[in-house]
């Protein structure tokens, strides 16, 4: 008669363990969740807020001659968060990835250290400091207007683009590298045909993530786009204005009807960043798998 | 003077034999009347790149070598990997190198097409010379170099690119004029992957199985048209059959190319090669040339007890 053999967890020890591990479940769910409500509160206070004020109007009109009654629309502050938006980006991708290439080609450079340095240091820089510090180095001479209010943009854009690249760039293998350069590549054509081609789309979370970051940003905007009631396209020395100025300026109001309106404004803003993304997740993993 | 035989030669290739040649050790530095220079000027931008085809044009004598190694040391820093490495690669005939680990194989192979470059700290004493010039002379320029010895790495490294765009690369990046779909097409038949792949030229390399991924890069390197194409245990990484289906493509390209393979696995070395180095870790942690022969000789009667040893497997 053979003994059956027992696999049960049994005595005090093993009891223990259950239970500090239905404890540990538990804990780590109520965490997770305390993490998701304000994020879902968001997003659901902003669609519901939103919603009724969004409407046609809203997407295609500049203010009212009056901003006390209902009516009139952020077209100018959509118009100028694109431009500004897409005038920052073009300035604070190149230079961003570049010094990211920098920083992975050359990891031995005197260079590199500082050039990390100073990246974290600015990511950390509140971003009214940014705007503070562009209207004194160049809104004094040259006035208010977009360049100004992209640039204090870019300079909110770089250091996200700088070390998310860098982290992608990192993890493209180096046998890849290698392989070119038995085939006869010189120093830099590997990079612009392998690497960045295979980094493509992580290049592009990262950079997203840097929009997403400059399109909401209000501070650096006040000091040098400072404002607008209507749409502007003068390149510089005309007032801009910005979505996140626009909800700013009316969410503080006394007005009903501006607070309405400055809840579609964060709908749109919000709608935005989320179409920018998807558009450039769509397209990057596209070209990354012709 | 030495401007107008470089000059001379470069328009009318003239081959004489480099081992037969008792100056050609010091041909790179002063090449005397009718000394040995490559088929093609391995000098900066003395020519018109991807229109070689230097695998045909310097066909001739079978056992002439392609390479010389002499008294070659590598150091990383102040390391010495390889010490006094002396052989010759012949041409159209597959070399293998063989040892244990740390006795410099990858070493030495990375030496023939300079991507020791690559590596920071690296430094190469004595001569490399490729069809009697001198690999390290200040003259030559390395990316020349690796266009004509061409490399296929030990795990399969495709780029995240299509098949076609794979093959297509090298031509591309050198300027090939010529009809790449051709090219494609020619070296994927060379690399015995053109019927597996025909009809998805358009979808990713990384698609692949590992060894069509491993015979892709064979494809990749062949479109290049190389004269010599060194490999790095290409089959290491791969199965039985795909191991198989690689040293069978090895004595195909054997007729249009000069390979020379390092390897761990010694059947594969006596099964694919036809001569064979065999290397050996010394007291001071660096590689040495302990036996060079043809292959059979090598297993089969082994001047040195060492290689004996090794290849009955009692040490290594």
């Amino acid at each position: 008669m053979i003994a059956e053999v027992s696999l049960r967890a049994t005595g005090a020890r093993a009891r223990r363990r259950a239970i500090v591990n239905a404890v540990m479940h538990v804990v780590l769910g109520l965490a997770v969740l305390a993490a998701l409500i304000p994020l879902f509160l968001i997003i659901a206070v902003t669609i519901a807020e939103g919603l009724p004020a969004m409407t046609i109007e809203f997407l295609t009109s500049t203010f009212n001659f009056s901003r006390r009654v209902q009516g009139g629309g952020y077209l100018h502050g959509l118009i100028g968060t694109l431009y500004m938006g897409g005038l920052a980006t073009l300035m604070a991708v190149p230079i961003g990835i570049a010094s990211a290439l920098f920083l992975t080609e050359f990891p031995k450079s005197r260079l590199a250290g500082p050039i990390r340095f100073f990246a974290d240091v600015m990511t950390g820089v509140p971003s009214v400091f940014v705007g503070l510090f562009v209207y004194s180095l160049l809104v004094r001479q040259i006035g208010f207007g977009t360049f100004v209010g992209a640039l204090s943009l870019a300079i909110i854009m770089l250091p996200i683009i700088v070390r998310s690249a860098e982290e992608i760039l990192r993890t493209v293998p180096g046998d890849l590298k290698r392989g070119s350069y038995a085939l006869g590549a010189r120093q830099w054509q590997p990079v612009f045909r392998v690497t960045l081609p295979s980094a493509a789309s992580g290049l592009t979370t990262g950079v997203m993530l840097a929009v997403a970051r400059a399109l909401g940003e209000t501070a650096p905007l006040v000091l040098t786009a400072l404002a607008a009631q209507t749409i502007v396209l003068d390149f510089q020395g005309q007032g801009q204005t910005a979505l996140p100025l626009l909800i700013f300026r009316e969410a503080r109001g006394a007005f009903a009807a501006g607070q309405e309106r400055a809840w579609a404004g964060a709908l749109e803003l919000m709608a935005l960043v989320l179409l920018l993304s998807i558009l450039a997740r769509v397209i990057a993993t596209r070209r990354a798998s012709q | 003077m030495r401007a107008t035989i470089r000059d001379a030669t470069m328009t009318t290739p003239t081959m004489t034999d480099p081992a037969a040649d008792p100056s050609a050790r010091q041909a790179s530095e002063a090449p005397p009347a009718g000394a040995t220079l490559p088929p093609r000027p391995l000098v900066r931008s003395a020519n018109a790149p991807g229109t070689g085809t230097a695998g045909r044009e310097t066909d001739g004598t079978p056992g002439r070598p392609a390479v010389d190694l002499s008294d070659v040391s590598v150091y990383y820093g102040a390391f010495r990997a390889v010490r006094d490495v002396s052989f010759s690669v012949p041409t159209h005939a597959i070399t293998a190198l063989i040892g244990p680990s740390g006795s410099g194989k990858s070493t030495l192979l990375r030496a023939i097409n300079r991507m020791n470059d690559l590596t920071p700290g690296s430094r190469l004493e004595g001569e490399v010379r490729y069809h009697g010039k001198n690999l390290y002379a200040s003259d030559v320029d390395p990316v020349e170099v690796r266009r004509r010895i061409g490399m296929v790495f030990q795990k399969p490294n495709p780029f995240p690119k299509s098949i076609y765009d794979n093959v297509a690369f090298g031509p591309r990046i050198n300027g090939y004029r010529g009809n790449l779909d051709d090219l494609v097409e020619r070296s994927l038949r060379q690399a015995a992957l053109w019927n597996e792949v025909k009809d998805k030229l358009k979808q990713s390399g990384l698609a692949l199985s590992g060894g069509q991924q491993q015979r892709l890069c064979i494809a990749r390197t062949i479109a290049v048209e190389p004269e010599i194409i060194l490999m790095d245990e290409p089959a290491s990484a791969l199965d039985p059959r795909s191991t198989l289906q690689i040293e069978e493509l090895m004595a195909e390209l054997k007729e249009n190319y000069t390979i020379v393979i390092v390897t761990h696995n010694m059947q594969q070395a006596a099964r694919a090669s036809d001569r064979t180095v065999f290397l050996n870790m010394g007291e001071d942690r660096a590689g040495y040339v302990v036996e060079v022969d043809e292959t059979v000789k090598i297993f089969t009667n082994p001047r040195e007890q060492l290689t004996e040893d090794y290849i009955s497997g009692r040490f290594g």
